[in-house]
């Protein structure tokens, strides 16, 4: 019987399993990514995310986390049209970080994705 | 025969730079499309010629743009290249009527002085001295210039002048000294034989008063020698390149040759043309309210041509082509700096095609708001005002969002991406059946003008609106208000409109006058061409703009583009586009919502 509620999955930081040469790279080439608060001001107008559940916050913050598993799917869901970068509240160059992701992926490209 | 072992540095530079020049001019026309060379061919045989050589003597020789940007730039310009060009037809014509040999070595002429230092009297020999002598003035007067404009830029009239790189300064420190020792070389020998024209033969004897100017004049003719050698085997690899590449370039275009996305040597002539002015340093506004100086397009430019072209400074501009607007040489740098994008391409499987097609109605005007403009909803609402009120039978393309025109990936050099979201979107409106395509957005205005070709008519709304009225679908009434038009870069210097939207507003209010409208129009700093500047700099940008194009702070600052009213509205809240003028003074509406 489904009453709705599910276990979610355990989202632990393990260090030793993590990847943070992305979020390494990003904050290096594009130090904007720092002062992100994950306030979703871009997921929420994002027109991607009308369409796909292409999501820059969450995409954010899992590359900070070093989870970097799911990225270079959702990635490629962006069309660079720029309204995050419009929205966000804290002035982040949203479309360079989006850039230096996929220069990252294309680098690490023998990496685990 | 007249020989000395001097010349021989001078004519080992001629003969190489010549080779040179032939080698390189061969290969760029070679590697041209077919119908370009065809092209290209054909100019030479109509009317075009003439309109070509027209061209070069007036930006080539006289530099008329570079007059107009300042007087006193043009003249150091063309007293160089002019007067040169003078100097060497002077000179040849010299030499042969006193020779009456109609084929002399290459170096006679320039040496002529050396080889018969008392020519005696022959056809015009008067004048030919005094004219040689005033032509080595007028060029001396702008070597003279340019001593200052390397050194105090700001007299010259521009704020910054260009860096160097070596074989630039070897071939800069040639051609400043090319025309100083000329004139030593022909005092010391006017000094040392007695005679001369009334500069050189002046400066003669007042250095042989007082220096051994018989033991001087070789010693002046081999620096002099040396001097033009340095500069042609330097030419090539310098800036100095322009000054032939661009006669080719004017023949190129004047034959209708555009850069087009294949590869082809357009480009390459083009970025071989660029002279390194500097004139589009002073007027790109990273310069003046950013503090970047060392991205301009002459930068740029000269990276592409070193091949030491970053990604950076490839990414770092805002697009709003100033610089192709005040260019001397006419070099569309928004085209060569989209195409060097595409270099530094992620080549990714973009996986754009997550929009459904279906259930498109019909509709025979179709809306495409675009992404800012849905970030700036007060124009979409003003604008399904407007429709609503015309009664046209319109659809709303992008309504509950829609995927991108395409333009920002293509600025960001990703032109797989764009292909898809341009396929997409041409499938949406052929399936509407519309035969009106309106947008808000000149970004988008300009990419389904330019890429989509499409088969009907795309309309800015600034156009659209302006039918409207002339067709009588609306009306509105007068509300006289303080006004200003601020012209985006993307529908004025990006497609060349500049007149409809003030019609539309000076049917509403009257639009005072600003000094920076039309084809001067500063950047909003809000572009999404650039994926490199950081918020801090692009408010600055905006900032500045507002305190130069604003007049009085009352106005209120009317554009036509989602992305500048965002940008404005941050630091002045009179921010309104054009349809919102319009909504808001619309007489009748037919239709409630």
């Amino acid at each position: 019987m489904d009453f709705g509620y599910s276990i979610q999955k355990d989202n632990q930081i393990d260090y030793d399993k993590s990847h943070r040469e992305i979020a390494e790279y990003i904050r290096k080439e594009e130090s904007s990514f720092n002062i992100c608060m994950s306030c979703g001001s871009c997921t929420a107008i994002c027109s991607a995310g009308i369409f796909t559940d292409f999501n820059p916050r969450k995409l954010y913050l899992l590359i900070s986390r070093g989870d970097i598993r799911s990225i270079r799917k959702e990635i490629d869901h962006c069309m660079l049209c720029g309204k995050c970068q419009l929205a966000c509240p804290r002035g982040i160059n949203t479309r360079n970080i989006i850039l230096q992701i996929r220069t990252s992926i294309k680098q690490n490209k023998d990496h685990v994705f | 025969m007249y020989f000395d072992i001097f010349v021989i540095p001078f004519s080992a530079g001629f003969i190489f730079l010549f080779v040179f020049l032939i080698y390189t001019f061969s290969r760029w026309i070679h590697k041209l499309t077919p119908e370009n060379k065809e092209k290209l061919k054909k100019s030479f045989f109509s009317k075009r010629f003439f309109v070509s050589v027209k061209e070069i003597f007036s930006e080539c020789l006289l530099h008329r743009k570079i007059f107009k940007v300042n007087p006193l730039l043009g003249y150091m310009h063309m007293s160089l290249a002019f007067g040169w060009l003078l100097l060497i037809i002077g000179g040849n014509l010299e030499t042969r009527l006193y020779s009456q040999n109609p084929i002399n070595p290459p170096y006679y002429p320039i040496f002529f002085k050396f080889f018969d230092p008392v020519p005696g009297d022959f056809l015009f020999s008067g004048f030919f001295e005094f004219l040689m002598d005033l032509l080595l003035l007028f060029i001396l007067s702008g070597v003279f210039l340019a001593y200052i404009k390397r050194f105090r830029s700001s007299m010259l009239g521009m704020k910054k002048t260009t860096k160097l790189k070596p074989f630039d300064k070897l071939a800069l420190a040639s051609l400043w000294v090319i025309f100083p020792f000329r004139l030593l070389a022909e005092s010391f020998t006017s000094g040392a034989f007695h005679h001369g024209g009334f500069m050189t033969g002046s400066l003669g004897l007042f250095f042989a008063s007082f220096l051994p100017v018989a033991k001087l004049y070789y010693p002046a003719w081999w620096a002099y020698s040396f001097a033009l050698c340095g500069f042609f085997f330097a030419l090539p690899f310098s800036r100095y390149m322009h000054i032939p590449t661009e006669a080719l370039l004017i023949f190129m275009r004047n034959a209708g040759i555009t850069q087009s996305k294949e590869e082809n040597s357009f480009a390459e002539v083009e970025i071989n043309a660029c002279s390194r002015c500097g004139v589009c340093i002073d007027t790109c506004q990273f310069a003046s309210a950013a503090d970047i100086s060392n991205v301009q397009t002459v930068y740029f430019i000269r990276d592409v041509r070193h091949h030491s072209l970053k990604a950076e400074t490839a990414n770092n501009c805002l697009m709003c082509g100033r610089c192709d607007q005040i260019c001397p040489v006419g070099i569309d740098a928004k085209i060569l700096r989209q195409s060097e994008r595409t270099k530094f391409d992620y080549t990714g499987t973009n996986s754009l095609n997550y929009i459904s097609v279906k259930n498109i109605s019909k509709a025979d005007v179709i809306y495409f708001a675009g992404c800012m403009t849905h970030l700036t909803p007060t124009i979409k609402i003003s604008m399904e005002k407007i429709l609503k009120a015309s009664n046209e039978k319109y659809l709303f393309m992008d309504k509950d969002g829609s995927i991108c025109c395409g333009r920002p990936t293509m600025l960001a050099g990703q032109m797989d991406a764009a292909n898809q979201l341009i396929q997409k979107n041409k499938e949406i409106i052929q399936l509407s059946e519309a035969k009106v395509l309106v947008t808000s957005c000149p970004i988008c205005y300009k990419v389904f003008t330019e890429e989509y070709k499409l088969d009907i008519e795309v309309l800015h709304h600034s156009q659209y609106l302006l039918q409207l009225l002339n067709n009588g679908k609306i009306e509105v009434e007068r509300k006289e208000f303080k006004a200003i038009f601020h012209d985006p870069c993307e529908l004025g210097r990006g497609m060349n409109i500049y007149n409809e939207p003030r019609v539309l507003i000076n049917k509403i209010t009257t639009l005072e006058h600003s000094n920076f409208d039309k084809e001067n129009a500063m950047c909003c700093g809000g572009s999404i061409g650039n994926s490199v500047i950081s918020d801090e700099k692009r408010n600055s940008i905006t900032k500045n703009t507002l305190s130069k194009i604003l007049t009085d702070q009352e106005q209120t600052l009317i554009t036509a583009c989602p992305l500048c009213k965002k940008t404005f509205g941050k630091y002045h809240h009179k921010t309104e586009d054009i349809s919102q003028v319009i909504a808001s003074a619309l007489k009748k509406i037919t239709v409630t919502r």
